[in-house]
């Protein structure tokens, strides 16, 4: 592969993880939250094992397949299986409707550009000019907890962010040491399974997944 | 070896309270784990006396004075839980609440949650300290939720969501750390990379822009889990919804388990960027949370999410101490720490006890308990003082310690803003504790207090008098480990 394609392949993947990010502001179907979600997944593996090709690194190479079982393949998966009790779920009420969404969604990349801007001149190369779409990713992630009040969006947002952050973390530092990678990465799995644990007995006790109804906590 | 067995022995101690079936013996068994963790870490804390830092695996885990000071608090209010955690557990099985194996899950995830913020203190490497952070957050989730109510569960929902969020938000932090010591010349490379030691080394020569934006993500990020404003609303909802003993240990030393991590991060920074930046993100964040606290508190109707709303106030407190950074305030901030966990602790277990005889939380519905009930309204009583930074304790002793050194270092200013909004939350408290103490007693006399629960919290309430009175088991050990991160 020559230098000319990795760039595009790197430029192509990280566009995707946040084009995916975008994407669920738009979808409502809670299913489609999901597939969107791994997709983003496996673009992110991609990256990283585009990365691994080019600087020889065999352990970002394993680090590249952790992502994509954790974040491509299981976490999915344990998603699915929360939207799959409650099917033709949709996100229904979000707190931002989708048009105006999408604008914030827009004005989040120009602050990510902004903020990110400096930080990436200071030491310019091809791959770490790219870091501000990982910081957008992480923007529209937070975007995605505020305004939206299903279970499951909840936790497509986090993942969101973390997606975002581990996208920043390839695209400057080709990856964090590995040990620390894989630590992060076992972490936010067993957070996915905490999770869907509390949702699902969320169900079992509410009957709803749906936190505008959960009003026991208060001041 | 010394940073092992304190890794080893609770974590030893939960596989055990996994394979035998719950009974008495195995909560004193946890209780004694936990005892021997605090007899390690003072070991520990002569051993590093002076000394150059142990370490051990390989140089993945790192023990200096400050790690020593925080596994002897670590392993103080595991010991007061622990014991607590029987009569809670007890009463629970006997109410028909939980069963055995529901209760010997609760030993596990405890332990489990101990040995992460043992790791987290002891680990040599900034990126090991992120995930032992976060792991506790998981072991966690769970013990928030054990008693299985509503509100329970929508608690553990809403800490296990938040929290996860701002670690993200520290680990990006991390990332941009990383980003600026590989590209520092001649610095460590591969896995040392992230060292505290290496770190510290090259902090003079870490790019000020990158670590400017990473110490705004860490702040932001590590003090979510310290519960500081803006990202505390978790707090007050986990710490109220939890069993009283794991209330107990969050509040403790969970909370300052976090901050740990801000003193050492502060510390790199402080060498990139000089005191200023980051003691205005400090300072920032402290007075947030006093006012939080200060405006809730007023309104407060139930005790444990009161005592909840002064944990945000005294992370507050501390994160001002931390922002004049001498080394008195942060040999006061860590008196402090130990003091708000040790008072915090007795309060957030009294109050358990308190729920499991009066069967409720309500301040209004719970009157006279000193008349009623005197050894445990006498506890409740001396740990508000305690709290309250009333002498002869020792968080009196440290506040003042904290504003002397804000006013050392031109910091005069927060120092009257903080006390103002201090005497609000004096009153507040005063107001919720005269009539939860006081006031005319019904006809019903009730049994005594049992004790299992009152000899643990009297303890820890002497404790916390004898280090307000005289520091001298201490005073070498708070400047040795205030020094590590003090410029």
């Amino acid at each position: 592969m020559s230098a000319g394609t990795e760039l595009d392949l790197v430029e192509l993947t990280a566009g995707v993880v946040l084009a995916c990010a975008v994407v669920t502001l738009w979808r409502r179907d809670l299913r489609a939250l999901v597939a969107v979600l791994a997709l983003q997944g496996v673009a992110l593996a991609a990256l990283a094992a585009v990365l691994a090709l080019h600087t020889g690194d065999v352990g970002l190479g394993v680090v590249a397949g952790v992502v994509l079982l954790a974040k491509g393949l299981v976490i999915p998966n344990l998603l699915a299986r929360v939207v799959r009790r409650d099917p033709g779920s949709r996100e229904t009420t979000p707190l931002v409707n989708v048009p105006a969404s999408l604008v914030a969604a827009a004005g989040l990349v120009i602050v990510a550009y902004l903020s990110a801007g400096r930080l990436t001149s200071l030491f310019p190369s091809p791959v770490t000019r790219l870091a501000p779409l990982g910081l957008a990713t992480v923007l529209v992630g937070f975007f995605v907890l505020v305004t939206r009040r299903k279970a499951v969006s909840q936790i497509v947002g986090l993942l969101l962010v973390d997606n975002g952050v581990a996208l920043v973390a390839f695209l400057l530092t080709a990856g964090v040491p590995l040990l620390v990678e894989l630590g992060a990465s076992f972490d936010v799995l067993l957070v996915v399974v905490v999770l869907q644990v509390l949702a699902t007995s969320m169900r079992a006790r509410f009957g709803h997944v749906d936190l505008d109804q959960l009003r026991e906590l208060h001041d | 070896m010394l940073c092992y067995a304190i890794l080893v022995i609770p974590l030893v101690a939960g596989a055990l309270a996994g394979v035998v079936p719950w009974r008495r013996a195995v909560g004193w068994m946890t209780a004694l784990a936990n005892a021997g963790v605090l007899c390690l870490g003072v070991a520990l804390a002569i051993e590093t006396d002076h000394r150059p830092p142990l370490g051990a695996l390989d140089g993945a885990l790192r023990a200096d004075a400050l790690s020593a000071f925080m596994v002897i608090v670590i392993g103080t209010i595991a010991l007061l839980a622990a014991v607590q955690a029987i009569r809670y557990l007890d009463a629970e099985i006997a109410g028909g609440r939980s069963s055995t194996r529901h209760a010997s899950l609760y030993c596990v995830l405890v332990q489990v949650f101990v040995t992460c913020m043992l790791a987290a203190v002891l680990s040599a490497n900034l990126g090991g300290l992120w995930a032992a952070v976060e792991a506790t957050t998981i072991a966690t989730t769970f013990l928030v939720g054990h008693r299985r109510t509503d509100g329970a569960l929508e608690a553990s929902w809403k800490y296990v969501l938040i929290c996860s969020v701002g670690i993200a938000l520290a680990f990006l932090g991390t990332v941009f750390v990383y980003f600026a010591a590989l590209h520092v010349p001649g610095h460590a490379t591969g896995a040392s990379v992230l060292d505290w030691t290496s770190l510290m080394a090259a902090s003079h020569h870490l790019n000020p822009t990158v670590m400017r934006l990473a110490m705004a993500l860490l702040v932001l990020g590590y003090g979510t889990k310290v519960g500081l404003a803006p990202m505390h609303s978790w707090l007050p909802d986990a710490h109220s919804q939890a069993p009283a003993p794991v209330s107990a240990l969050m509040s403790g030393v969970l909370l300052t388990v976090a901050f740990y991590a801000l003193l050492r991060f502060k510390a790199i920074a402080d060498g990139a960027l000089g005191p200023d930046y980051v003691r205005t993100l400090l300072v920032i964040v402290g007075l947030a949370s006093l006012l939080v606290a200060a405006s809730l508190l007023l309104t407060q109707r139930d005790y444990k999410r009161m005592l909840a709303y002064h944990s945000i106030e005294h992370m507050g407190l501390i994160a001002l101490g931390a922002a004049a950074g001498t080394t008195l305030a942060i040999a006061a901030v860590l008196l402090h720490i130990l003091g708000h966990g040790l008072a915090k602790a007795v309060l957030f277990l009294a109050s358990g006890e308190i729920l499991l005889v009066e069967g409720t939380s309500e301040i209004e519905k719970v009157p006279a308990l000193l008349s009623r009930r005197p050894v445990l309204g006498g506890i409740f009583g001396f740990g508000l003082v305690a709290l309250l930074g009333l002498p002869p304790f020792s968080l009196f002793v440290s506040e003042l310690n904290m504003f002397r050194a804000e006013l050392d270092v031109g910091l005069g200013w927060v120092a009257g803003v903080s006390l103002l909004l201090m005497a609000v939350i004096f009153a507040a408290v005063m107001t919720h504790g005269r009539h939860l103490l006081l006031g005319a007693a019904g006809a019903d006399k009730s049994a005594a207090t049992p004790r299992i629960v009152a000899i643990p919290l009297v303890g820890g309430l002497v404790a916390c008098a004898v280090f307000g009175l005289s520091a001298w088991p201490l005073q070498s050990l708070l400047y040795a480990a205030a020094h590590v991160v003090a410029r």
